[in-house]
């Protein structure tokens, strides 16, 4: 079983690809993430697997309509935008939307569905807080807190952790990592690669719109693909804490 | 709950006392004979010919103006957004003084409202194809702008070329806004216009809410943006281009009813919406009434009126809300 299919997926902008004929899949249980310098395409990866965007080749997402789209995956955009002074908890239960009638309350489900993710995002005393008065990373955290409201089999995230603070960041992978071993899936844009090689469990490395390596984060991540694709001199090490990408130079 | 009852109670007060003030003396309760018909039939005549459609007017111009400024901030993501941005109240104002000018608008009752609206519908028209069918809100506002610019200076064209001060006078008069001296026919042409723009606005509240995450994330919630698009824009048109048609231009009421409403709504979009048809009803009924009250004698006008008090309510809320915006 695949929770996601995608086939000779192209993006263009204009007549250039940036998204260059990328196939893969994501099964139930995987935590993935999606590596590349900047630029390499991630993004219009992510929003064209969607259907965000035009696209040529095939993704099982885009083929739903808007409505099962939003009932399979959660997206979580890398712009963060939170437009009106809403308290956190009613911007966290806009994940409910896709199962509200029109003009329904929400269910008891949709709001134990609410405080858990309020819960896994550590943001229970936040609830009432205004969540435009809140910081960066603190919003970031709301956002993400938002797409776990929707309690989706999958989970896309475009840099979800970038801005946080550390022990933010790692909050945030585990909550990832729990998702994936609950017989979920994670598919989310990451650039911190020792993190990416510890939390996940695929990694699908991207350069110049083309999927170069697609495997477990020991077989991705060689000195040599990183010097070809993310231009860095850089050691991977094996420490007892896992893999950890030691970069210490630049490629001119 | 609690926002809801006291703004159908400010309306409600609102609307009994303006079908209350007026040049003849009525006492309430003669009031209410005579508009159901029984009593002095003098009563019944300004009960029902003047003060109902007069009243009613004010209600559905500001449940129009309201409901359709709350959409257009909800889908632009700006509180600074109003209504006219898109066009459709200048294009019908630009209806009406060609109506006014070229004399159309004698030949018959309702031949000002229906050039108005005809203008108003053009104008979409023009939007619609201008912004493109999958355009972004950035290709709508400026194809408004552009539309809006293009109306004013088709009006000002008008006024230039009027034959005489009286005409051009009678035109500057008309473009200041007022609900008074409409009858009831004016209600009947307008209501079910502004009833479809209503329903088309009033189900847009899902798609706003989510809208406050960006139009990404929105669109992953299930929501079609297009779709969302143009019921947006027929809405404000439908409910806008027929408020301007039967009262001429009146500012302010888009833009202010929901930024004050905005924190009772709890910032919620589909809440504010239908807050701010009841909060724009309230303003304009209230800004109808001031104009009868202040100078009953000199016909002050609506739009007047509305101007005088929204922008200095405008510059209070600023002056309250600086610190947080900054």
């Amino acid at each position: 079983m695949t929770l996601l299919t995608v086939q000779n997926l192209t993006v263009r902008r204009g007549e250039c690809p940036v998204v260059d004929a990328a196939s893969f899949t994501v099964k139930p249980g995987e935590c993935v993430g999606l590596i590349g310098p900047n630029g390499a395409g991630k993004t219009s990866l992510l929003r064209g697997t969607l259907g965000l965007l035009p696209h040529e080749g095939n993704s099982s997402l885009a083929a739903l309509l808007p409505k099962q789209r939003a009932a399979q995956a959660a997206w979580l955009p890398q712009t963060r935008e939170i437009a009106w002074p809403m308290s956190v908890e009613r911007i966290v239960a806009l994940g409910r939307l896709p199962y509200l009638a029109r003009g329904a309350r929400l269910s008891r489900a949709d709001q134990s569905a609410v405080d858990a993710a309020l819960t896994r995002m550590g943001l229970q005393n936040f609830r009432a807080r205004l969540a435009t008065a809140l910081s960066g990373g603190e919003q970031a955290r709301v956002l993400i807190a938002r797409t776990l409201a929707q309690d989706t089999p999958l989970l896309m995230a475009d840099e979800p952790i970038a801005g946080l603070d550390p022990a933010a960041q790692i909050a945030t992978l585990q909550v990832f990592e729990t998702l994936a071993q609950e017989g979920r899936a994670v598919l989310t844009s990451l650039h911190d690669l020792s993190l990416a090689a510890r939390f996940c469990t695929r990694l699908i490395m991207i350069g110049a719109g083309r999927i170069i390596a697609d495997g477990p984060p020991r077989d991705v991540l060689t000195p040599n693909r990183l010097a070809e694709i993310f231009r860095l001199k850089a050691e991977v090490l094996d420490t007892s804490q896992g893999l950890v990408v030691q970069p210490w130079g630049v490629i001119s | 709950m609690k926002l809801f009852g006291a703004l159908m109670a400010v309306t409600g007060v609102m609307f009994i006392a303006s079908l209350h003030v007026g040049y003849a003396a009525i006492s309430l309760p003669e009031g209410v004979a005579a508009l159901f018909g029984r009593g002095n039939p003098l009563y019944v005549t300004v009960m029902q010919e003047i003060r109902l459609p007069r009243t009613l007017l004010a209600a559905m111009v500001g449940v129009s103006l309201g409901l359709s400024g709350a959409a257009m901030q909800g889908y632009l993501r700006n509180p600074l957004a109003e209504p006219g941005l898109i066009g459709v109240s200048g294009s019908a104002a630009l209806g009406a003084v060609v109506a006014l000018q070229t004399g159309f608008a004698a030949m018959f009752l309702l031949a000002l409202p229906v050039a108005a609206l005809a203008c108003a519908a053009l104008a979409v028209g023009l939007i619609l194809f201008l912004a493109g069918p999958r355009g972004s809100s950035l290709t709508l506002i400026l194809a408004g702008i552009a539309v809006s610019a293009f109306a004013a200076a088709l009006t000002s064209l008008t006024l230039n070329l009027s034959p005489n001060p009286y005409a051009a006078s009678e035109i500057m008069f008309w473009m200041m806004g007022s609900v008074g001296n409409r009858a009831m026919s004016h209600v009947w042409l307008a209501f079910p216009i502004m009833a479809l723009g209503w329903v088309a606005l009033a189900g847009l509240g899902r798609g706003l809410d989510a809208l406050t995450l960006g139009e990404d994330a929105a669109e992953a919630l299930g929501v079609s943006l297009p779709r969302l698009r143009l019921q947006l824009l027929l809405g404000t048109a439908a409910a806008v281009g027929a408020a301007t048609a039967v009262a001429g231009a009146v500012g302010f009421v888009g833009l202010v009813v929901p930024h004050i409403l905005r924190r009772f709504a709890k910032g919620r979009p589909s809440t504010l919406l239908w807050a701010s048809a009841l909060g724009g009803a309230a303003m304009v009924l209230a800004a109808d009434l001031a104009t009868r009250l202040i100078l009953p004698e000199r016909d002050l006008k609506l739009g007047v009126v509305m101007a005088l008090i929204g922008a200095p309510l405008f510059l209070h809320l600023i002056y309250k809300t600086r610190r947080e915006i900054a």
